[in-house]
């Protein structure tokens, strides 16, 4: 009876899941392999393979691994660091890392637009001190810029966290064996925060892959994503399958590279989830 | 006896501006099993984290092998650190942490393998080469950081409450260990712990603290049967600690009763703490005894009967193999030569024993 009772508490997340997870996944899974007459059909899925398309997912590739990169060498001695500061201000600065994430997403990406356009901020004070003007802004340059601004925290906190994690006893052990810092670096404390290096990368690159938001906004229309992609077929041609088609594609990308991380965290003793 | 291996001279550590060790003067022998035996906070750890190198002192010289050590970091000292939470690598097996201190020494494979081999052998956990960290239990870790400690061949192994985190029995065994261990091995080890009895049971010689001070340093005979002071006393195993006058040589006065002694040379009228052992103190008939007084507890503690009696206005705590009931009138005896007489704390060092005792 107790454990009826403690069941029913999930009822309203399990309905949650099937409404809002599961019955879309279904609904996109069908678009995805008909025709608009509803036949069934492999061409929105194979379309990925139009130049078009095709370009779109390369480009996409490329700027969330180079956001990835950038977010994982920013990250790991700003985590160490941090790490090594007392508890206070170690409070204090994660508060800080995560003080943007209370402001509107959209906001953040338009006022960057403002700051690296022609007559910004940005480009008004290079002038004024005479430094060569910084046009970026409606390049894939600026694009990443932004992501990485938007993704940097999530990078962060994984790593710090696992960081956190390391007993002092442990490193001090390394030490008493005879370690020098460069050792207790490599064998001790990379291995030790590798979960959370790989979940700070999942974090970053899923999104920054997906996204469509920062390339339309910064991006002028020359950075073409395969988030644009699908979101063109969606909102501009009303090509529900076709979307949903790229959309299934991009999915099984997000999943082979959670996969693959996940494995090669396996092999480390570092696994994910 | 052997040379002096270690030799703290003068140190002095303070953190925050609070003084844990105060010109701290200590020398440790070589092949010696030395206990530092303290409460909490007594700066037995911050002792042995200097001897490891972990800590600096803010004065005074370390001294290991005739050399000063003082700003040597820890990986370049020849002792390595059983640490109280064993503190093994959880992303290695069992023969990778065995053999992280040789592979740092740029030891052969084969070396390595035989270092292992051998190692889990002494410390009777033979086979568990690949076993991971989190599969064994706390007794099991705790041999293994011996293991991967003692393979690098340490002239010393410190070694901080290594059992504090087992259960009673573990302790026990473990300690059994510990002494086979350091004579299998034939060096020496400095232990840390606020457990008497496992200071008792392993130590050549004990040095008891107390608040950044030492108050005695012994065999364990010494400590137990002798100890300097009423906090050693209380420390070192229950005891009837008592304020009394030494009315003249061989004759002290408790609880207003005259008590003949074995001890001299303190002067006449001068007041003392006199210790006496529970086991020490003998209930007989009530005319027989020194004085007498009613039983008001007993507990039963299996090799024997622990009993408080009350007498002229103090709780004697006695332990004997005879019970007597509770409300029961007793005498009390005891033998002069188990009445031991300390001075009351005079020097500042020896303060530290009443603010605390």
């Amino acid at each position: 009876m107790r454990n009826l009772k403690r069941q029913l508490l999930a009822g309203p997340y399990l309905l949650w899941m099937a409404g809002f997870i599961l019955l879309p996944l279904i609904v996109i899974l069908y678009y995805a392999f008909t025709t608009t007459g509803g036949n069934f059909t492999f061409l929105n899925v194979s379309s990925i393979t139009f130049s078009v398309h095709f370009k779109a997912l390369i480009l996409s590739l490329k700027l969330a691994l180079i956001c990835t990169l950038i977010c994982l060498v920013l990250s790991y001695p700003l985590a160490m660091i941090l790490n090594n500061m007392k508890a206070k201000s170690q409070n204090f600065i994660v508060f800080i890392f995560i003080l943007p994430m209370w402001m509107n997403f959209m906001l953040r990406i338009l006022a960057w637009r403002m700051l690296l356009s022609n007559h910004g901020v940005i480009n008004s004070l290079l002038d004024t001190i005479g430094l060569p003007r910084l046009d970026i802004l409606n390049t894939p340059t600026a694009v990443v810029f932004c992501m990485v601004y938007d993704f940097l925290p999530f990078m962060i906190l994984p790593i710090y966290n696992s960081m956190a994690r390391i007993s002092s006893d442990v490193i001090e052990a390394a030490r008493d064996l005879g370690a020098n810092s460069i050792t207790i670096f490599f064998k001790v404390i990379v291995p030790l925060t590798l979960s959370g290096v790989l979940s700070g990368i999942i974090m970053v690159f899923v999104p920054a892959l997906t996204s469509f938001a920062v390339s339309d906004l910064l991006g002028g229309g020359k950075v073409l994503l395969i988030g644009n992609v699908i979101e063109q077929a969606f909102m501009q041609e009303y090509n529900w399958n076709l979307g949903s088609g790229l959309s299934f594609v991009l999915m099984i990308f997000v999943i082979a590279s959670m996969a693959l991380m996940n494995s090669w965290g396996d092999e480390n003793g570092a696994g994910v989830w | 006896m052997s040379k002096r291996l270690i030799d703290l001279q003068h140190i002095t550590k303070s953190y925050d501006g609070q003084m844990i060790l105060d010109d701290l003067n200590l020398y440790i022998r070589e092949n010696e099993f030395l206990t530092l035996l303290g409460p909490s906070g007594c700066g037995k750890t911050t002792t042995l984290r200097i001897i490891g190198g972990f800590e600096t002192p803010d004065q005074g010289t370390v001294i290991f092998d005739g050399k000063n050590i003082t700003e040597l970091a820890p990986n370049q000292r020849q002792l390595n650190t059983v640490f109280q939470k064993y503190a093994l690598f959880p992303h290695m097996s069992i023969a990778e942490n065995i053999a992280f201190g040789l592979k740092i020494r740029k030891k052969s494979k084969a070396y390595i393998d035989d270092k292992i081999k051998y190692a889990l052998k002494l410390v009777n956990l033979e086979g568990f080469e690949k076993r991971s960290v989190n599969s064994l239990s706390g007794g099991q870790q705790q041999r293994i950081a011996i293991a991967r400690a003692i393979v690098n061949e340490p002239k010393v192994l410190l070694l901080d409450e290594p059992l504090g985190a087992l259960d009673l029995k573990l302790r026990q065994d473990m300690q059994y260990e510990l002494i086979r261990l350091k004579n299998e091995l034939g060096i020496t080890f400095v232990y840390v712990t606020h457990d008497q009895e496992e200071a008792l049971t392993m130590s050549d010689t004990i040095v008891v603290m107390n608040q950044g001070y030492i108050q005695q340093v012994g065999t364990p005979q010494d400590i137990y049967n002798e100890p300097v002071n009423a906090f050693v006393a209380d420390f070192i195993g229950e005891s009837n600690i008592i304020s009394g006058t030494m009315l003249k040589d061989c004759l002290v006065q408790i609880l207003n009763v005259k008590f003949p002694c074995v001890d001299e040379g303190f002067g006449a009228n001068v007041p003392v703490d006199v210790v006496i052992r529970p086991e020490d103190v003998e209930l007989v008939s009530p005319e027989q005894g020194m004085l007498t007084g009613e039983v008001t507890s007993l507990i039963f503690k299996g090799v024997h009967w622990e009993m408080e009696v009350l007498a002229n206005g103090y709780e004697w705590l006695v332990q004997a193999t005879q019970m007597h009931p509770v409300g029961d009138h007793v005498g009390i005896w005891v033998a002069p030569d188990n009445i031991q007489i300390m001075n009351k704390p005079e020097s500042n060092d020896e303060k530290a024993v009443e603010s605390d005792a």
